[in-house]
């Protein structure tokens, strides 16, 4: 559906984007996650035709984005970072105005623009000025706009950013919905949400891409060692000499205080379960008791902070470089 | 472009700045037709067109100055660039809908003619030659003001420059007669004015080594001038001055003549700033 190639963009001397290239199919939710100034937003700028791109292409739907512009841009809705709405019009007259600019007419506008309000629910404001609506619900209008001319694949740069709780879910729940009939790209740096909604993921950092596909694969594939904390009620030789006889642990810190022994253990990325089994028995049969036992699973989030804090450009000041496709000339 | 050029109407409409121009021009218009054509009973309609010109230059920036600086403002410039519309479409729709705001006063004014030929001898074809030179010199002044509307996101900045260059414009001719004739003193002030030509295109392509290259160029070429054909510098700047001027050109039509080449001149000025404007746009997505 989508094919980016090799896409590298500088603003002046800045690499924003380096090298991207990936894929995206027909029929998911895609996650596009990273970090405040990873290049989110710059590529997806770049992939709707709002921004040129120093080197490498973008075609949707075989329809390269600079060299047939229209024939692309027809087939792409796009909600950028800040909805681009006029805030003196109302819903009605903002989602004609886009509706016919997307060449829309007739019959066929009335509908569309039905079909639109009510997927994004924003039938109760419709006559109202846009600029006195909520901040949900200028975003809903925004995603309305996008939604305009039937495009098979939806961008939405950060759409729930600056929400408050209760929108955030529904604009969650909004993109879900989309999602059965759509394609749809959604950017965010909040790793919960992408879980949340998306079934395929692209992890970016610093304009690269550094992971990608389906988020229970990724945390299959990617995850680091399970932990076991274990508290023991004897002292720390002995407790070492217990654990010694279960197979597939090693200590990764050993803290003995008052004849109790605290062990933070790697038990590797299989299953964690039968490893705190063994543990157990093997205690209960030297008679010692164990007095707290956690388990401490890899996540994606440790995924997502390894990927993306391993190269980050820290400056002199020990800042993280941000920029965030805002290079304003 | 039909959607954006209804869009944009629709809006000016709405703001007042459709209904603050109109008023304004006529208004002008009217007080010029009062003074001349009824108080001192001359029947030379364009008399007044004359007399009128110089409120273009003040009420033009206003009318354009939201023209593309206000969608960069609110952003919404990246709606327009994401939509299935060329730039050049986008700007099109844009000029058009501003012309016929500005057509629309100039209709009610095509009346007066017809109305002073009722009570006395009014020639109407030098009348209607200069309404519609007046028509095409405002043509030309907008297509300017979009161009300067699109260097900025601040619209008061917009009309503040729009205003400055259409007055200095207007009074270039005056002002020519200050400016020294001899050879050297143009030689100067031309090298000066391709220094700050170079200026604007560092500015605006950001690409140092393009500007120096025509600073270069430009100055090596007048030092040339000056040392080989000195003669043709004298009185050179303010020849061009006159050149120039939008005005000036349209007090020809004033005195009854209809002359084709500032007819095409003034087309030229709007292909020009138009063409300008486009790149101003399209420059964003390069920048």
């Amino acid at each position: 559906m989508i094919k980016v190639e090799n896409l590298t963009k500088y603003y002046g001397d800045h690499l924003a984007v380096s090298g991207l290239s990936f894929e995206i199919g027909e029929g998911h939710v895609y996650g596009f996650l990273g970090p405040n100034g990873a290049g989110k937003s710059t590529t997806m700028n770049i992939m709707t035709g709002c921004l040129s791109a120093t080197e490498g292409s973008v075609s949707i739907d075989g329809h390269d984005i600079f060299e047939d512009p229209k024939a692309a841009k027809k087939l792409i809705g796009y909600l950028p970072e800040q909805p681009p709405l006029y805030l003196g019009e109302t819903p009605a007259e903002y989602l004609r105005f886009v509706g016919e600019a997307k060449g829309l007419r007739g019959e066929k506008l009335k509908s569309e623009i039905e079909s639109a309000v009510e997927a994004t629910g924003i039938e109760s404001v419709r006559n109202r000025r846009i600029g006195t609506l909520s901040k949900g619900y200028r975003q809903r209008v925004g995603i309305a706009q996008a939604l305009l001319g039937d495009p098979r694949v939806i961008i939405l740069d950060e759409p729930t950013v600056g929400l408050d709780p209760i929108q955030i879910l529904e604009i969650r729940e909004l993109i879900r919905k989309l999602g059965r009939t759509h394609t749809v790209i959604f950017s965010s740096h909040i790793l919960s949400e992408v879980q949340a909604i998306c079934d395929r993921l692209l992890i970016i950092a610093n304009g690269k891409l550094v992971a990608q596909g389906e988020p229970e694969a990724l945390e299959r594939e990617l995850a680091g060692d399970n932990e076991i904390l274990l508290t023991a009620d004897t002292e720390a030789f002995e407790a070492a000499e217990i654990l010694f006889a279960v197979q597939g642990l090693h200590a990764l810190s050993v803290r003995e205080e008052d004849g109790v022994t605290v062990f933070r253990l790697s038990a590797g990325s299989g299953n964690v379960y039968d490893l705190t089994r063994a543990v157990f028995r093997a205690f209960a049969e030297n008679g010692v008791a164990i007095l707290e036992m956690s388990v401490k699973k890899a996540s994606l989030e440790d995924i997502f902070l390894e990927l993306t804090e391993k190269d980050a450009p820290i400056n002199s000041e020990g800042e993280v470089n941000d920029n965030d496709g805002d290079t304003e000339a | 472009m039909t959607a954006i050029l209804k869009h944009e109407l629709k809006s000016h409409f709405h703001s007042l700045t459709a209904w603050v121009f109109g008023a304004f021009l006529l208004c002008f218009v009217g007080i010029g037709a009062l003074q001349y054509n009824l108080n001192e009973s001359v029947s030379n309609f364009e008399y007044v067109l004359g007399y009128c010109s110089i409120i273009l230059a003040i009420i033009v920036p206003l009318l354009t100055m939201r023209t593309i600086a206000e969608e960069r403002r609110q952003k919404t410039d990246q709606l327009i660039y994401s939509l299935p519309v060329t730039t050049t479409q986008v700007v099109l729709g844009k000029y058009l809908a501003l012309l016929i705001l500005f057509a629309i006063p100039l209709l009610i004014v095509c009346l007066y003619p017809l109305i002073f030929s009722q009570y006395g001898d009014v020639y109407l074809p030098t009348s209607y030659g200069a309404i519609g030179a007046f028509f095409l010199m405002g043509a030309a002044l907008i297509a300017l003001g979009v161009f300067i509307s699109s260097l900025t996101e601040n619209q008061g900045f917009a009309a503040g420059l729009g205003v400055a260059v259409m007055l200095a414009n207007y009074y270039s001719v005056s002002l020519s007669e200050y400016v020294s004739r001899t050879t050297l003193g143009s030689g100067v002030a031309l090298a000066v004015i391709a220094v700050l030509l170079c200026l604007l295109i560092r500015y605006m392509t950001k690409n140092v080594n393009l500007a120096y290259g025509a600073a270069v160029v430009l100055i090596l070429g007048l030092s040339g001038v000056l040392y080989f054909k000195p003669e043709l510098l004298e009185g050179l700047l303010p020849k061009i001055m006159e050149k120039l001027s939008f005005f000036e050109r349209f007090y020809t039509f004033v005195d009854g003549v209809f002359d084709l080449t500032n007819v095409t001149f003034y087309l030229t000025a709007i292909v020009f700033f138009l063409f300008l404007s486009v790149q101003s746009l399209e420059k964003r997505r390069y920048n």
